[in-house]
């Protein structure tokens, strides 16, 4: 057993790229391996930036010699398949082997030395690597075939024990030797095997091993900042991206000027971090402290002095921009800020950040009035802090940091003295962001991201752009999410296609009104050839004609139908967030999707009790055989024809779907006979009538109720009547009447059932 | 700067003259900025249309750089409207580019025993001239002192063979290297002339200009003329002096953005122009040397 070498040394490889890498490296060479039936006892990786590296262990010297067999004639067959076989393989009547009767061709294939196989797969692997950006260079580029690669590849180590494997690759030839630290050892370094790479390395001030270096980071730092009275405030990203930018990582702390410290602490942190790759430290009260580490790749002359001295400049004129940011910021009320939004474009087909703005303020403020979230007296703080919510858009510091969005319009809003509930609004409307995010549970807060992202949705379905396959640009998804989340955690009683539809209707006019342009573009140009151009003014008296035309006169027909055409679209789009979502929660999709089957199910709350509800009833004995009973009656129904509007059952929720013409008489067709039979039923039969009889009620009251366990006991009653119809009553009866009124009665099942859910949706 | 044995700074003057002196010796034609209002060293066309095709092209030289909208009537220390990059192109690039880099750092007095120096990734893409390439910033004790590229691409072309790029910051090098914190405190040389001496009023005047006096009309005028005078030039197959034009036209998009004359929709389509136009001289140079594909 062998152990196998690689380093693949190159120019600075980007720090965020290199796990995946060491990840790829392994996958890659573990596969070529497999090909030629090899495998390693183990897989070791390391990368610094200068290098990528593998370590197989305990390789076999060579891979097994294999036999092969080709099956033949039989050996009674005639001579001409007999001298078919032999031409086909080459050999002769007595080099076949002869089993039961049957002639085999066996070959002995020999092994293969193991270097020979990765000396193949070196070559393979490099061409192949699937770095997210690569690059060529130097003379061998006027070919663009030339070797691609993350950044320069400048040197090849592959030793299988103490033995080079001998390669060739874009001019480079494998050897023993590398390169040390690029400044404390930029000589050649020669190493014997895998067993000595990583300590001679050390030698020359690397260290290989990317844990290695993080932990020297994470634990200097900390100890840094205890010497100086201070706690750092750890960052494991920051760890890992400076880790990956030295090969000797040698952490340092410096201070800034106290004065910095005016500016919001989060600024400061993103700063050093995201501009500097710099950690931040806390004082002992656990506040953000004038100090700062930033990791060297090198062990200075002066002790890092120097170091020190030039970071902490760059960082004091990085700090004094942000200072002059946030002043400049703070001399602007968010009212003025806001007023800039209009120059801002949201969307080409949807306005401006300040109409986005107005919309979203009238929805929060109608979230609050229709008593959807808080009290009503919380209406006017809704309006205000939504119009104020993207004001800190346009200063200067969310353009120089997006990501500080909300939290920046927090501190402009506190300190121009808003409310402390609308301050905080502004600061937290975004979340919740993605999942594990905090959820915001302050009412005027919620109002208003619940606004901002119900708008977003609406909108973008309206002018049909939801999200295709991988792209989501508008991220649509995660602001469905949000939804969900903020109505699950603060339990809000909504039917989603309310807010949805006043969404749609405020945004709907515009679109429409701005489709309808193209006539008025017609006739701007039609005025500006025939030489008298259009002013401005009447330009725009034209569009705001047209687009009040869409919204009241001729064409509110078709804006309301794309309207609703949109929001039922946004349900069904809900539908699937809320699996993905539950998933996790280990709920089952398909009882969602029963649920939602119903139709005019979109109050999230209760369709999560029914689905809660009904889970852990489908696990019941009772479940499970109500389940096929039902599942039996709905497909000698199905096979009848006898369909049943799907709305029926959930018709109580919101009361105006009505049913289509053709289901509404299939219906009636049944119900026709309810009145009574024209004969004696069956003994079986009459105790399913007079299970339903009882059980519809029950259930129905039980769902207006929302006790859905209730309802899930109400239809458990029918199980065992419903087996025994089965067992001994024939629905396919001679006699059309007997035939009719048992049709009937199993569509009172399926009625009764679909109380709860579309049972048909159900797997299993 | 407290050991009175270590030697005195290089000054601005003298740092260039260093770099000259480096590139020269290692075989780059040292040329003379472009005579045209720029916003990098990258539009000079010894770099854009020179890093285009087979031949082999070193060359080093400074240019200044105009960027109107980064004015501060001279009072910010680190913003100028008008600074030097010092540019060095090598095609095809060299197998041991980072060394040649380093070494110039030290023939400029940085000592890479006391200061750290890292490659951090940094890809760079300019959408105008329709090129992209991968690199790093260098930081020089956390301040980014070089752009370091390797070009792939270039007015949509690929690079056959890649070029090398360095483009040097050379106020903030000097800045570093004399340990000053104020750039118009740099000594631009040794005989007692300061950067704010050379410069200081010019970046005030010329931020007033920028920001309030320039007739936009007179600019929007120009920017038609700059891109029809690049097509007449295209169609008379001239590719150089159709770039020219197309350097004109970025430059006075540059001036009516810095008047705030240009709204966001239409900042788009302006860029598309002068891309097409930067692209489309490129083409030209490429097809006049029968290189194109």
């Amino acid at each position: 057993m062998t152990d196998f070498l690689l380093e693949l040394r190159s120019e600075e490889i980007p720090a965020r790229m290199q796990a995946r890498a060491r990840e790829d490296l392994a996958r890659l060479f573990a596969a070529e391996l497999t090909k030629a039936g090899l495998a390693a006892g183990a897989a070791v990786t390391y990368a610094t930036p200068r290098r990528l590296t593998l370590i197989l262990r305990d390789l076999p010297d060579a891979t097994e010699a294999v036999a092969e067999e080709v099956k033949g004639p039989r050996a009674s067959a005639p001579p001409q398949a007999l001298e078919g076989f032999l031409r086909k393989t080459g050999l002769t009547r007595e080099q076949l082997t002869e089993r039961d009767g049957v002639l085999y061709a066996v070959t002995e294939k020999p092994g293969r030395a193991t270097a020979d196989v990765l000396a193949e797969a070196i070559p393979a692997v490099i061409r192949a690597f699937p770095w997210p950006k690569s690059m060529r260079w130097g003379a061998a580029s006027l070919s663009t075939e030339s070797l691609r690669w993350v950044r320069p590849l400048q040197g090849v180590v592959a030793l299988f024990g103490e033995q080079v494997v001998p390669v060739s690759i874009a001019g480079i030839d494998s050897g023993a030797a590398t390169l040390g630290h690029r400044f404390h050892h930029p000589g050649a370094v020669t190493i014997g095997s895998a067993a000595d790479y990583v300590e001679k390395l050390r030698a020359c001030h690397v260290i290989v091993d990317q844990d290695e270096r993080a932990a020297i980071i994470r634990d200097r730092a900390t100890a840094l900042a205890a010497e100086a009275g201070l706690e750092l405030v750890e960052d494991e990203g920051l760890v890992a991206e400076n880790a990956g930018l030295t090969e000797w990582p040698v952490p340092l702390l410096g201070r800034f000027d106290a004065d910095f410290l005016s500016v919001p602490p989060e600024v400061i942190q993103l700063t050093a971090r995201v501009n500097q790759k710099y950690f931040v430290c806390r004082d002992a009260g656990g506040k953000l402290a004038n100090a700062f580490i930033c990791t060297a790749n090198i062990i200075a002359h002066d002790g890092g002095a120097k170091i020190v001295e030039g970071n902490r400049k760059v960082l004091a004129a990085r700090l004094s921009d942000a200072r002059f940011f946030y002043d400049t910021d703070l001399k602007v009320p968010l009212e003025e800020q806001a007023k800039k939004l209009d120059r801002i474009v949201f969307h080409e087909k949807l306005g401006t950040v300040a109409d986005k703005v107005e919309r979203v303020a009238s929805l929060a403020m109608w979230l609050v009035d229709a008593g959807v979230v808080g009290t009503p007296d919380l209406a006017d703080k809704a309006y205000r802090a939504a119009k104020l919510a993207k004001a800190d858009l346009v200063t200067g510091m969310v353009g120089e940091f997006p990501e500080l969005q909300g939290l920046m319009g927090g501190y402009y809003a506190a300190a121009q003295g808003e409310d402390e509930a609308v301050t905080n609004a502004i600061r937290d409307h975004y979340k919740p962001v993605g999942q594990g995010d905090d959820v915001p549970t302050a009412p005027v807060t919620v109002a208003v991201s619940l606004a901002d992202k119900l708008e977003t949705l609406g909108s973008f379905f309206f002018v049909g752009m939801p999200p295709t396959g991988s792209k989501d640009p508008y991220a649509l998804r995660r602001a469905a999410l949000g939804v969900i989340e903020l109505i699950q955690v603060n339990g809000l009683r909504v039917c989603l296609t309310q807010p949805l539809a006043k969404s749609i209707s405020s945004v709907a006019g515009v679109v429409v009104g701005n489709d309808l342009g193209d006539a008025i573009n017609a006739l701007v140009a039609a005025r500006a050839n025939a030489g008298e151009p259009m002013s401005r003014g009447e330009i725009n008296a034209l569009a705001a004609k047209m687009i009040e035309k869409a919204t009241v006169g001729e064409d509110a027909e078709l804006v309301e139908r794309l309207g609703s055409m949109a929001n039922e679209r946004l349900i069904n789009f809900f539908a699937d967030r809320l699996k993905v979502q539950q998933r996790e929660a280990g709920v089952r999709h398909d009882l969602i999707d029963a649920v939602f089957a119903l139709g005019g199910e979109d109050d999230l709350v209760r369709l999560l009790a029914r689905v809660r509800a009904l889970q852990s009833f489908v696990t019941t004995d009772d479940g499970a055989n109500l389940l096929a009973g039902y599942k039996r009656a709905a497909n000698i129904l199905k096979k009848e024809g006898i369909t049943v509007a799907p709305a029926q059952a959930g018709a109580h929720v919101s009361g105006d779907q009505a049913a289509s013409p053709e289901e509404a008489d299939s219906g009636s067709r049944l119900r026709g006979n309810d009145g009574g039979l024209s004969y004696t039923p069956e003994k079986d039969e009459a105790a399913l009538i007079a299970a339903l009889d009882a059980a519809e009620p029950a259930a129905a009251d039980a769902v207006a109720r929302e006790d859905f366990e209730g309802a899930m006991a109400a239809l458990a009653t029918l199980r065992a009547p419903i087996d025994a119809f089965f067992d001994s009553v024939t629905v396919n009866d001679n006699d059309p009447q007997k035939r009719e009124a048992r049709l009937n009665l199993l569509a009172r099942v399926r009625a009764a059932v679909h109380n709860v859910a579309d049972f048909s949706r159900i797997e299993g | 700067m407290t050991d009175i044995s270590a030697p005195r700074p290089l000054s601005f003057q003298a740092m260039i003259l260093r770099l000259h002196q480096y590139w020269s010796e290692r075989g780059c034609a040292i040329l003379q900025p472009y005579d045209m209002e720029m916003g990098a060293g990258t539009f000079h066309p010894a770099t854009t249309l020179r890093a285009l095709g087979p031949d082999t092209w070193n060359a080093a030289y400074v240019q200044p750089c105009r960027r109107p909208t980064d004015g501060r009537y001279g009072e910010n220390p680190n913003r100028l409207q008008h600074y030097y990059q010092y540019q060095v192109i090598l095609k095809p690039s060299p197998p041991d580019l980072q060394e040649l880099y380093l070494g110039s750092l030290a023939a400029i007095g940085v000592d890479m025993g006391l200061h750290d120096i890292r490659f951090v990734e940094d890809d760079w893409e300019s959408p105008t001239l329709g090129a992209w390439g991968l690199g790093w910033e260098v930081w020089c004790d956390g301040m980014e002192v070089t752009q370091f590229t390797y070009f792939q691409q270039m007015g949509g072309f690929d690079m056959k063979p890649v070029a090398g790029e360095l483009t040097y910051g050379l106020e903030r090098l000097a800045m570093y290297i004399q340990n000053v914190d104020n750039v118009y405190d740099l000594a631009f040389n040794d005989a007692g002339v300061s950067y704010g001496d050379v410069f200081l009023e010019n970046e005030r005047q010329m931020s007033t200009w920028n920001f309030e006096v320039a007739d936009t009309d007179a600019l929007f005028d120009l920017f038609r003329k700059a891109t029809a005078e690049c097509e007449r030039s295209l169609a008379k197959k001239l590719p150089i002096p159709a770039y020219e034009q197309a350097i004109k036209a970025s430059h006075t998009f540059n001036l009516l953005q810095a008047r705030g004359v240009i709204s966001v929709a239409e900042r788009q389509a302006y860029m598309g122009r002068v891309r097409d136009l930067a692209k489309a001289s490129c083409e030209a140079y490429m097809e006049k040397n029968g290189w194109a594909a």
